[in-house]
């Protein structure tokens, strides 16, 4: 497995005016509802532990005030939590004085905002060189490396513009682009594509798929919305009331959900579209090779679903790669698997 | 006993309050006595470049500073319509004889604005910054715009005697309190989810500052010099009382001897000022915001 990257460990954050005193309360397993009432603090993120790999997407699920915003500003610390603490690279970013913050903030991080966040009173290449010139990096090199990831995101010919005077989609592209000439290893994405239409977030999500295809970054994305947690997540963490209910691949989550919470949310997903066919297979036991149809293990079921229909195998063979057999695949368990 | 308690406010004998009074007087006066000349020499420079300014304007060849004034005006408004009109208010200023005056009056209003912008904007941005800055200037400065102007000219006559640095002082505080008040408000106003972008990517406080409060704020600093402008040459007239030349001491003379044209033409001339200081500023900051409007130039 790839190494972890970041590392969160029993974080909690309270609001209001002592949340140490509060955080006692929590700990001793006071909730959300009766926190708020008795001691009038509001509980925003409780025991939070959560390992996220290098290189790959890790999506954090929650409806509004389940604290999933308040978890990722963690990572670049723009909020200071109240207890645990946040490791990435072996570095505790808890500990960084200012300036080594700053630095940290520089050259590793960089975020997409919800609102997208640009400056008003500069253009698309202004905005897009704006972390290289907090880092006083040399105009000509920061003009070049802006320009590159403008081209990049599809937004060449707009460089001179202002933001108010692009759509939503081109100013989170703008937005998108910035973070990306930061070259930080992490790129943090606090619901980057909810306030966008929905052809237009497909549009971004397939960019990101396609970007992190190549520069294979490190990326925490925040979302309500868990088509899009299914789509681009290589791990999902669902928070609910500041607590994680779950967290695993996808497959996983759709196929044994640890709460109601969980179940309620992925009742009515597809799961064909989401479900590989190695998430399913179980061991080789010597089944029979007659009328056996053979599949991909990174294959999603719907892939396969409509020659399982005409073809009416007795199973299905899975395979790897190399065209090794790896597992099997009985259409009694793919039937199950479908119609709950 | 009981009526007179009511009828009557209860009130410090007339012994005390003149003695408090007295008391006062004297000590502040043996204040200007010891601090007077050290506190006039530190406006020494202001001084020197006030009458500098003032005979740059009045000894040059009148086409000349005329023609600075509209190139200003011009590249200032970008509109010809005010740089024409200008133009025809310059020359009949010049006709009806009070060029000097209003030369005298520009370069005081020249000198009291870039001082209060000197000043103000960085009292501006402190009380952005802190909110015990705040706490403390903004009951400061509601004295400052409240407290009738004669009352202050008394202590700065006292202790600078007459002449333009009091004259000049007196404008100050009279105009200084918009441009401190809208420098605060508009880095206050800036919009906090793009300060978190800017922490975001590491910027640190003085990047914020010059390069995200200050530009977002600019157009509503804008608004603060364009008001001090207007404060400034409102004082005129009541700064020219203690010696400050310009159009203020023909309607202060106006005033006194009941000469009805005279006061006009001065007057007129001080509004035609406005309205041209008005115009280029209103102009200079529409044109600095450009980008929340649609179209660029």
């Amino acid at each position: 497995m790839s190494e972890i990257k970041i590392q969160i460990k029993n974080l909690y954050k309270i609001f209001g005016k002592s949340p140490k005193s509060a955080l006692e309360q929590v700990k001793d397993g006071v909730n959300k509802d009766e926190l708020l009432e008795k001691h009038n603090h509001v509980l925003g993120l409780k025991d939070i532990n959560l390992d996220i790999k290098e290189k790959s997407i890790q999506v954090v699920m929650g409806l509004s005030g389940s604290g999933k915003s308040t978890l990722i500003r963690h990572i670049n610390r723009l909020i200071e939590p109240t207890d645990g603490s946040v490791v990435v690279d072996g570095d505790d970013v808890l500990k960084m004085n200012d300036e080594n913050l700053r630095n940290f903030r520089r050259t590793k991080t960089a975020m997409v905002f919800q609102r997208f966040a640009l400056l008003p009173h500069k253009t698309v290449l202004e905005n897009t060189m704006f972390g290289l010139h907090i880092q006083n990096i040399d105009e000509k090199e920061a003009n070049t490396r802006a320009r590159r990831w403008i081209d990049r995101v599809g937004l060449s010919g707009y460089e001179e513009k202002y933001p108010q005077h692009l759509s939503g989609g081109m100013q989170q592209r703008v937005g998108l682009a910035r973070a990306l000439t930061n070259d930080g290893e992490i790129l943090l994405m606090d619901e980057a594509f909810s306030a966008l239409d929905p052809l237009i977030r497909k549009d971004m999500q397939d960019i990101l798929l396609e970007l992190q295809d190549e520069l294979h970054k490190t990326v925490v994305f925040i979302t309500h919305d868990l088509d899009e947690a299914l789509k681009i997540g290589d791990r999902i963490a669902i928070l609910k009331d500041g607590i994680m209910d779950q967290e695993g691949i996808p497959a996983d989550i759709l196929l044994s959900p640890k709460t109601q919470y969980v179940k309620d949310f992925v009742e009515d997903v597809n799961r064909a579209r989401v479900i590989k066919a190695k998430h399913i297979m179980s061991e080789l036991n010597g089944q029979d090779r007659d009328n056996a149809m053979f599949v991909d293990q990174d294959d999603f079921i719907d892939r396969f679903i409509d020659k399982v229909i005409s073809d009416k195998p007795n199973c299905l063979i899975v395979k790897n790669k190399n065209n090794d057999e790896i597992g099997y695949l009985s259409t009694k368990r793919l039937s199950e698997i479908l119609k709950r | 006993m009981e009526k007179f308690f009511l009828s009557e406010f209860p009130e410090l004998s007339r012994e005390t309050l003149r003695f408090i009074k007295k008391g006062f007087d004297a000590s502040y006066r043996a204040f200007s006595r010891e601090y007077g000349d050290t506190i006039e020499a530190v406006f020494d420079p202001v001084l020197y470049f006030l009458v500098w300014f003032e005979k740059l304007l009045q000894n040059s060849p009148w086409p000349i500073v005329l023609i600075c004034f509209l190139a200003v005006i011009y590249f200032g408004s970008r509109k010809i319509s005010v740089t024409i009109g200008s133009l025809f208010a310059f020359l009949l200023i010049g006709i009806f004889g009070m060029w000097e005056d209003t030369m005298s009056t520009v370069s005081i209003i020249g000198v009291c604005t870039l001082l209060s912008i000197g000043i103000g904007i960085p009292v501006g941005v402190l009380m952005a910054k802190s909110e015990r800055a705040q706490r403390i200037c903004t009951p400061i400065l509601d004295i400052m715009q409240t407290m009738p102007s004669f009352v202050y000219l008394i202590p700065v006559v006292m202790l600078l005697g007459i002449g333009k640095i009091p004259g000049l002082l007196a404008v100050v505080i009279y105009a200084i309190p918009p441009i401190i008040r809208l420098t605060n408000l508009g880095i206050r106003e800036v919009d906090s989810e793009v300060l978190e972008a800017a922490d975001a990517f590491g910027a640190n406080p003085r990047q914020k500052l010059f390069q995200i409060q200050l530009p977002l704020a600019l157009p509503t600093i804008f608004a603060g010099i364009n008001q001090t402008i207007m404060m400034a040459l409102a004082m005129v007239v009541i700064a020219s009382m203690i010696g400050v030349k310009g159009l203020g001491q023909p309607v202060l003379k106006a005033i006194t001897n009941q000469y009805f044209a005279m006061g006009l033409f001065n007057g007129l001339a001080i509004v035609a000022l406005a309205i041209i200081f008005d115009r280029v500023s209103q102009s200079f900051g529409h044109r600095i915001q450009q980008h929340r409007s649609g179209a660029r130039e």
